[in-house]
């Protein structure tokens, strides 16, 4: 039995990485290193005001005196962070005034991602804006959003267009001196998505940014930020792949989330970085800080996640519960295969009064992967009546995978109710073979139990994302049992 | 339909099965007795593909096929079906779309269309009656927090939607009450035709009384000892093994 799963496994993981190939299009690229100079550069290139310059210098001045963080349980050869290219974009020959402009090559390049730049072509209701290295190309539907005074656009575009917005809100909830990698990111951060919704909009369609990492040697460092007035509403979706390379790749990102009073913002994430190959070689280091702040109270923010990419991701999506009877929500699947590693939780910091989080975490792992939930239910000292739920899951596929469990809690009220249930679980063949005996093969059963196991999850994903995820699932790890 | 000869098992070098011999034609119903121990349950798993099991010795000619060189699911789509002694949860996955999976994966294997929703549920609805299954017990996850019975029920069930050409029923009524063993047995009754054929594996008699075997046979020790019909099973209900213990093992010193 462990021998022809073993072949199975085999089989399967062997099988290609779908969204590998590279895009021959010329680039305008900084030189390779980082200094004040390469700071200057990239704020130059985007014709920035002073003060983002000067954000930025800043920025750039404290990550010198700090550390990469060491306390993940993760492994990786030392970064050298002068032999990565900060700031690479496909070289258009005209500024692209409206999506008929924008470069056949890019726009094939998303075409066979599954993203149509093609208003009139989507199906469903779904705006995009399409981030190729460190630039976004195009973001669609701008004009019908604007109609109901919903701004989506590129961080890039936002900083020339709305300095008010940005200076209120960006790096309001994700300081620079947050962390190593969100000190990074304010320094030489090139583009992303801004999203704001007015008081009282409940935002037409789903919003969504597509990244997409296709230089060799550069590193990927997008910003988002959505704000969310009072009573307004948005879901957010980011998809992401990258070309298969030998070399890791650095990918780090900020994202940001304010919601005011009553309003409520969902943010989904199927993550597909290029994961490397069955040997561990290559892959995308996914260190990425996502925060929201329920500003007022009764807000909603609510992240979902799908991660089967990256060779590395160290992520953590958290909400601070600042208004009273706010509430934060975390629903994730992990899933680690070959020599993948991933480090990813949540934080649900409770502030304000009547406040509610919900944690539901499933990691999948297999092959000879690490598969780590790191997560923090703080509550403090005036948030009475605090509530968490947390729920950990791991499922282990075969037996050279490990699955890990890293729960904090912090509680200094004692009104608060705390809850955490975990349980590990593996394929067992008696589950496999009940199936085959019912006429269903194994890489089928597999992708059934798996997909059994993530539903909680799966079903929070907007709809027209959901079958594409669970998919996605199915192809990550058909197969390998053991 | 299915002929066993010279059928020897092991298990992690231990051998459990010395040589089964067994023919069954369609419309009859087998029955295998014996003590703990015996092979029953063996005998069930290594017919359905269970790889814990090596085939150290016979043949296996299932409808005109070597059934031994066939995966399990090849084994299952060509029309044998096992109900398990203890079958196993799936979290997540109702029961409803599990039986969809199987019935869609043997009708694809078979070269016919799947059935769509309308079909399929018209089918279902007509065989929820016969093993009197609720409706609520298909959309829950498979078998989970499913009580002993409602399990037993569920295969039965499963058997009845997949429609096999030999049902091995692995103790079955092992940990039914009377009530759902008379169900059990009722739908079996009602799914047998000409055309199919069943092998009951059980330890006790009282089974027999619902589902009444043309055929008897006894395991013991690896090999079928006795056969006979189903006053064979009357007669063990009232001597127990022993009798046929000592018998055996006299025959064999």
């Amino acid at each position: 039995m462990h021998e022809e799963n073993d072949d199975i496994l085999e089989q399967i993981t062997s099988s290609e990485y779908k969204y590998g190939f590279v895009t021959d299009i010329e680039a305008d690229e900084a030189p390779k290193g980082l200094s004040e100079d390469t700071v200057r550069f990239i704020s130059a290139k985007k014709n920035e005001p002073a003060w983002m310059l000067e954000n930025r210098l800043k920025a750039y001045r404290h990550w010198l005196t700090m550390e990469e963080p060491k306390w993940p349980n993760v492994e990786y050869p030392p970064i050298n962070y002068q032999d990565i290219i900060y700031y690479s974009a496909p070289k258009q020959k005209i500024a692209p005034d409206s999506l008929d402009d924008i470069d056949p090559e890019l726009r094939k390049t998303f075409e066979k991602l599954g993203i149509s730049l093609n208003e009139q072509k989507r199906l469903t209701g779904v705006a995009v804006d399409a981030v190729i290295d460190s630039v976004s190309v195009a973001t669609t539907f701008k004009e019908e959003l604007s109609k109901v005074g919903v701004i989506f656009c590129s961080m890039s575009e936002a900083i020339q267009d709305h300095p008010e917005l940005i200076q209120k809100y960006l790096g309001s909830v994700v300081p620079a001196t947050d962390n190593f990698f969100s000190a990074l990111n304010a320094a030489v951060f090139s583009d992303g998505s801004f999203c704001f919704i007015p008081k009282g909009v409940r935002c037409p369609m789903e919003l969504s940014t597509y990244f997409r990492i296709n230089a060799a040697n550069t590193g990927q460092f997008e910003r988002t930020l959505i704000v969310a007035e009072d009573e307004a509403y948005v879901s957010y979706l980011e998809g992401c792949t990258a070309p298969m390379r030998d070399e890791n790749q650095l990918h780090a990102a900020v994202v940001e989330i304010v919601a005011m009073e009553k309003a409520e913002v969902k943010y989904s994430t199927v993550q597909n970085w290029y994961p490397g190959d069955k040997d561990g070689k290559g892959g995308i280091y996914n260190f990425v800080t996502k925060r929201g702040i329920c500003a007022g109270a009764h807000a909603k923010i609510s992240w979902t996640q799908v991660e089967t990419g990256s060779s590395i991701t160290w992520k953590y999506p958290s909400v601070i519960l600042k208004g009273d009877y706010s509430i934060g929500e975390f629903y994730s699947v992990a899933v680690t295969n070959n020599f993948q590693q991933a480090d990813t939780g949540t934080k649900m910091v409770h502030l304000g009064k009547n406040t509610k989080s919900r944690i539901v975490s499933k990691g999948i792992s297999a092959g000879k992967s690490q598969n780590s939930y790191r997560g923090l239910v703080s509550v403090a000292k005036n948030a009475g009546n605090a509530r968490n739920f947390s729920q950990c899951d791991s499922l282990l596929l075969g037996d050279k995978c490990g699955a890990h469990t890293f729960p904090y809690i912090e509680v200094k009220n004692n009104t608060a109710v705390v809850e955490h249930e975990a349980t590990t679980s593996k394929i067992g063949e008696d589950q496999i073979f009940y199936c085959n005996q019912r006429g269903i093969d194994t890489e089928t059963a597999v992708a059934l139990i798996v997909n059994g196991f993530a539903k909680e999850v799966m079903n929070q994903l907007p709809m027209e994302f959901a079958v594409e995820a669970q998919k996605l699932l199915a192809i990550s790890l058909e197969g390998s049992v053991g | 339909m299915l002929k066993i000869n010279n059928l020897q098992a092991s298990i992690e070098e231990k051998e459990i099965l010395k040589g089964i011999n067994l023919d069954i034609k369609p419309g009859e119903i087998h029955a295998i007795m014996g003590p703990n121990g015996s092979g029953k349950s063996t005998l069930a798993s290594v017919l359905a593909g269970r790889a814990d099991y090596e085939v150290t010795g016979g043949t296996v000619e299932f409808m005109g096929k070597d059934l031994l060189e066939l995966s399990p699911e090849d084994r299952a789509k060509e029309g044998l079906f096992l109900a398990f002694q203890y079958p196993v949860e799936i979290p997540g996955v109702s029961t409803t779309n599990f039986i969809k999976s199987a019935v869609n994966e043997k009708r694809k294997y078979l070269g016919l269309e799947p059935l769509d929703a309308a079909q399929f549920l018209r089918n279902m609805k007509e065989k929820m009656k016969l093993v009197e299954i609720d409706q609520s017990l298909l959309s829950r996850s498979l078998n989970e927090g499913f009580s002993g019975g409602e399990k037993k029920r569920n295969e039965i069930f499963q058997m009845a939607m997949l429609e096999p050409k030999l049902a091995i029923l692995d103790e079955t009524d092992s940990g039914l009450d009377i009530d759902a063993l008379r169900i059990v047995a009722n739908g079996v009754n009602q799914l047998r035709t000409k055309d199919n054929a069943f092998l009951v594996v059980t330890h006790y008699q009282r089974l027999l009384d619902y589902i009444v075997p043309d055929f008897v046979h006894v395991l013991y020790k690896g090999r079928i000892v006795r056969s006979g019909t189903k006053e064979l099973a009357k007669e063990l209900e009232v001597k127990g093994y022993d009798f046929i213990k000592a018998e055996v093992d006299q025959e064999l010193a």
